[in-house]
């Protein structure tokens, strides 16, 4: 069963109440998720969504109106509200607002999966969860808890230019974390991350990542922090883990390179970029080991997709290059705005919520080391792994990240655990003072973006390696 | 019977025809209309709507336990919505924890007119032009919020909500409610690209859209923004500090998510000990659900699972009275549930969503002074010897949940005060910061003579929140590195 017809009377009645463009995209989504605590499930959930969004743009005013209701005569009136909205924008309006070109594409795309998610019996799915918990506390840990989440979504997507696609995207991932309670703090260890690991792939991603076999290790290495030295304070080396790097090119590059910030368009609530649009093509990000690419067609990783929710084809580019800011995540207005001839980076969260600029997979390009190369190559310094805490500046500039776990670095070996690491620093400064990259690249997944303004959680892929950096804070304390 | 309450009762109806007798379920029925204009760079660039009915049902059958949700309401997608829960209930793990349904109890509100809780001294019903407000009503304090702010660069958004909603169980519980809320927020930018930028910010909830006025808020933003030009940087350290009521909130939210949450108390997560001094003597924080004079926007007069909703004291005086609990986490405790259930409460814990920090009964001065100081905040500026006044707080994350250290930076306007006197801007600063230990006792030095009620920018919850004056901050850096 498709929704082209729906989506395709939605557009008529935008265009018939006056717009000049307008596109309909009808979404059906299911979700699944189930949590554990200490041996047992501690909820299951299953959700439903279904509905069709109408973007319509009349005279330089956007309007959007959205319906969980798919029958034509409801898409027709949501047109028809959505053409209303707009008119109503143009009261207070600004520049002339412009679309970059695009042909009409008639296609359909599906994300690669070999176990379909939603197949798998929910008994077993409980009995993974219940089973590493139980590892996790019998191990050690005071408090064990898993989950996973599951995500399958159809869309079918129509633009009064032409476009008519309809795409099935699966995505799926799950992670178990032990807790240890010490003396007024609490130590976590979590795999394969904080909030697990996350794809666009099948049950297979929860298979590969093992959540029993690691739950142990998680408690006792939880149990060994509150015992462990304090991180030392100072300026020193830092070696970062992938799961970490992968939250820095996100807070500190990914958002940094949206379009609209850099336009001001999330002044007042995400806040904007340090990026000047006059720079692009000549200000240097970071070293030249830095190379961040853009690409949607990442395989397996959770900013993947055929089309973005404007309908343009996935494509991967650049966005700094050998150090160079190069590229910006766009949608077709923003970039008509800025003088750009590419866009490709516009999604929402759901049927009922505007698309916007938002990140697809935004990872560094792996270097020619491994990591215990560059630990081998490091005369004092720290390790640190698996995010804890992070926090960064409206413009993107002042970051500070907690880890987990650290490690001290000596003479080239790992040497003591350190308790709560933390870092400092400012974007464009600490990349340029990265001097060695591993080649060991996994492509990290985001499901908890938030952007947007009502709320929209987007889903993010970052490809990363571990990595060195010279001259930077450590071990930030109140 | 509202459409809403006819829904959760025709759900109940196919679970006992499905499921049987003994299977205990509870469905929550909203519908939710919400119109937001967004503007940036002085324009609107976004304006969407949106109507949503959304069903979410609870069942519990043979001892498991299992939930879902569905956007599709006609009969078949009910009836879906039920044989799919109910299919995976029966291959659910069992479910030890589950706390059994909310028995039937009336609300502690009067029909109709939400914010009439038997503690809110009010009765202001639900404001129908609110719900039915259009796009123009919002351009309309856009435009007025621009033009105030003076040619300054603006950004921001103004917003309508109107929620209708109901309840059912299997035990017979059946209520069902409205509410209404509007809210702006909008920031002024001066200065340029080569010179720096510096915002100000102003934002106001209410519960009808009349209250709100662009124009003030616009001509706020922008004093502050114009007064914030030319920022000087400070070292770090412990600074004396005045929070307006924008940065207040941030205070509310963190203790309520992490502080004041049952399941995280019960998991030995939180810093809360009830019949405990852990505040000053002066911090008085309430949850109140259904409304009071300081924060005139209730929510829905129930929770997720059916519970009556009703004033609660976290904080008395600077003791710590109380958590807040669903049923699952109250089951832990040996405690009743407080009505804080969410579809998200057995995961993240129960959270307090209208927590008001109680103003002092100092008076607002109505005296001329800096337009850029909120005039509840003055009192407290003029008894700082030396020390910062800060607006708002930016990317507030939790690094260790016990203690609640808490770090993030300020911004839309921080200042140095030196012997009562605003002497000149700073730029933002990074603060690591435990948020119990900043109001501990002996720490609050004055709270401001009025709440303003602040809208979340996310979500859906309310803070009412005055000025404070604080012993101490902790600046770790500043955001200019």
């Amino acid at each position: 069963m498709t929704h082209f017809d729906e989506a395709g009377a939605a557009v008529q009645a935008a265009l018939d109440a006056g717009a000049r463009y307008a596109d309909a995209r009808v979404m059906v989504r299911r979700t699944e998720a189930m949590s554990a605590r200490d041996g047992a499930v501690e909820d299951v959930g299953f959700d439903e969504s279904a509905g069709i969004g109408v973007r319509a743009l009349v005279g330089s005013g956007w309007g959007f109106y959205a319906v969980p209701d798919l029958s034509e005569p409801a898409a027709r009136a949501a047109g028809r509200r959505a053409a209303e909205i707009a008119a109503a924008s143009a009261s207070v309006s600004g520049p002339p607002v412009g679309l970059v070109p695009a042909g009409a594409v008639v296609a359909s795309w599906a994300s690669d999966c070999v176990i379909d998610p939603l197949g798998v019996s929910l008994a077993d799915k409980g009995d993974l969860l219940v089973r590493a918990t139980t590892a996790a506390k019998e191990a050690g840990a005071d408090l064990a808890e898993a989950n996973y989440s599951v995500w399958d979504t159809r869309k079918w997507f129509v633009s009064s230019e032409g476009h008519r696609i309809d795409q099935h995207i699966r995505e799926c991932g799950a992670g178990v974390t032990a807790s240890a309670f010490g003396d007024g703090e609490i130590q976590r260890r979590s795999w394969p991350s904080w909030r697990g690991q996350f794809g666009t792939r099948g049950w297979e991603l929860v298979e590969e990542i093992d959540l029993v076999g690691n739950a142990p290790r998680m408690a006792e290495e939880a149990r060994a922090l509150l015992t462990a030295p304090l991180c030392p304070s100072g300026e020193t080396t830092l070696v970062l883990g992938g799961e970490q790097l992968a939250l820095q090119i996100h807070e500190s590059v990914g958002h940094a390179i949206e379009l609209d910030r850099i336009l001001g368009w999330e002044a007042a609530f995400a806040g904007t970029s340090w990026l000047d649009l006059s720079r692009l093509g000549s200000l240097r990000y970071g070293s030249e080991l830095m190379n961040i690419t853009i690409d949607p067609t990442f395989p397996g990783a959770l900013g993947s997709f055929g089309f973005d929710d404007e309908g343009t084809p996935a494509t991967k580019r650049h966005a700094v290059r050998d150090g160079i800011w190069v590229g910006v995540l766009a949608g077709r207005d923003s970039a008509s705005v800025a003088g750009l001839d590419y866009a490709g980076s516009v999604r929402s969260d759901g049927w009922s919520r505007l698309p916007m600029v938002r990140m697809t997979n935004v990872g560094l390009e792996p270097g020619p080391h491994t990591l215990d190369e560059i630990i081998a190559a490091t005369d004092d310094g720290v390790f640190m792994d698996v995010n804890r805490s992070w926090s960064i500046d409206d413009r993107r500039l002042n970051f500070q990240f907690g880890c987990e776990i650290g490690y001290e670095i000596k003479n080239g070996k790992r040497g003591r655990m350190l308790r709560n690491p933390t870092y400092t620093g400012i974007g464009p400064k600490f990349w340029q003072s990265m001097d060695m990259l591993s080649s060991e690249t996994i492509a990290w997944g985001t499901p908890n973006c938030g952007k947007g303004q009502p709320g929209q959680i987007g889903h993010t892929g970052h490809p990363a390696a571990p990595a060195r950096f010279t001259g930077v804070r450590v071990g930030v304390r109140g | 019977m509202s459409a809403e309450l006819d829904v959760a009762a025709r759900v109940v109806e196919l679970i006992r025809e499905l499921a049987g007798r003994e299977a205990e379920a509870e469905v929550v029925v909203r519908n939710e209309a919400e119109a937001l204009t967004r503007f940036a760079n002085s324009a609107i660039h976004q304006n969407v709507a949106d109507v949503t009915t959304g069903v979410r049902l609870r069942l519990h059958t043979g001892g498991r336990t299992a939930g879902g949700s569905t956007t599709v309401t006609g009969p078949d997608g009910l009836r879906a919505l039920v044989e799919r829960t109910l299919a995976a209930a029966r291959v659910s793990p069992p479910d030890a924890s589950w706390a059994g349904l909310t028995r039937p109890a009336a609300l502690h509100v009067s029909a109709g007119h939400p914010g009439s809780g038997e503690h809110s001294g009010l009765s202001f019903g639900f404001d129908e032009a609110t719900a039915h407000a259009d796009p123009a009503d919002r351009a309309a304090r856009v435009r007025d919020f621009v033009d105030a702010a003076g040619g300054l660069e603006t950004a921001g958004y103004c917003r309508t909500v109107a929620v209708a909603a109901a309840f059912a169980n299997t035990a017979g519980q059946a209520v069902e409610g409205r509410t209404v809320e509007a809210a702006m927020d909008g920031i002024a930018r001066s200065g340029s690209a080569s010179a720096g930028f510096a915002d100000g910010v102003a934002r106001l909830a209410a519960s009808r859209l009349s209250g709100i006025d662009g124009a003030v808020l616009g001509a706020r933003a922008a004093a502050k923004a114009r007064a914030a030009g030319q920022p000087a940087e400070l070292p770090p350290g412990s600074y004396e500090v005045v929070l307006e009521p924008d940065a207040v909130k941030d205070l509310l939210e963190n203790l309520a998510t992490f502080g004041f949450n049952g399941k995280a108390w019960v998991q030995r997560q939180s810093f809360a000990e009830p019949g405990r001094a852990q505040f000053d003597p002066a911090v008085t924080i309430v949850d109140e659900p259904l409304g009071s004079r300081a924060e005139p926007a209730p929510g829905l007069p129930f929770d997720d699972e059916g519970t009556p909703r009703r004033s609660l004291v976290l904080v008395r005086d600077g003791v710590t009275r109380a958590v807040t609990h669903d049923r699952t986490s109250a089951a832990e405790a040996g405690a009743e549930s407080t009505g804080h259930a969410s579809p998200y409460s057995r995961s993240w814990g129960p959270q307090a969503t209208h927590l008001r920090l109680e103003a002092s009964d100092t008076a607002v001065s109505t005296a001329d002074g800096p337009a850029a100081i909120a005039a509840s905040a003055r009192p407290l500026v003029a008894r700082v010897a030396r020390g910062l006044l800060i607006t708002d707080f930016w990317y507030t994350r939790v690094l260790d949940p016990k203690s609640l250290v808490v770090t993030g930076l300020t911004r839309n306007g921080v200042w140095l005060i030196e012997n009562g006197e605003i002497v000149s801007a700073v730029g933002n600063v990074r603060f690591t910061q435990s948020y119990p230990q900043a109001l501990g006792p002996g720490r609050v030095h004055g709270i401001g003579g009025e709440s303003v009620l602040l809208p979340e920018s996310w979500g859906r919850a309310r803070y009412a929140a005055p000025a404070l004056h604080l012993a101490g901050w902790n600046v770790t850096g500043n955001a200019s590195g």
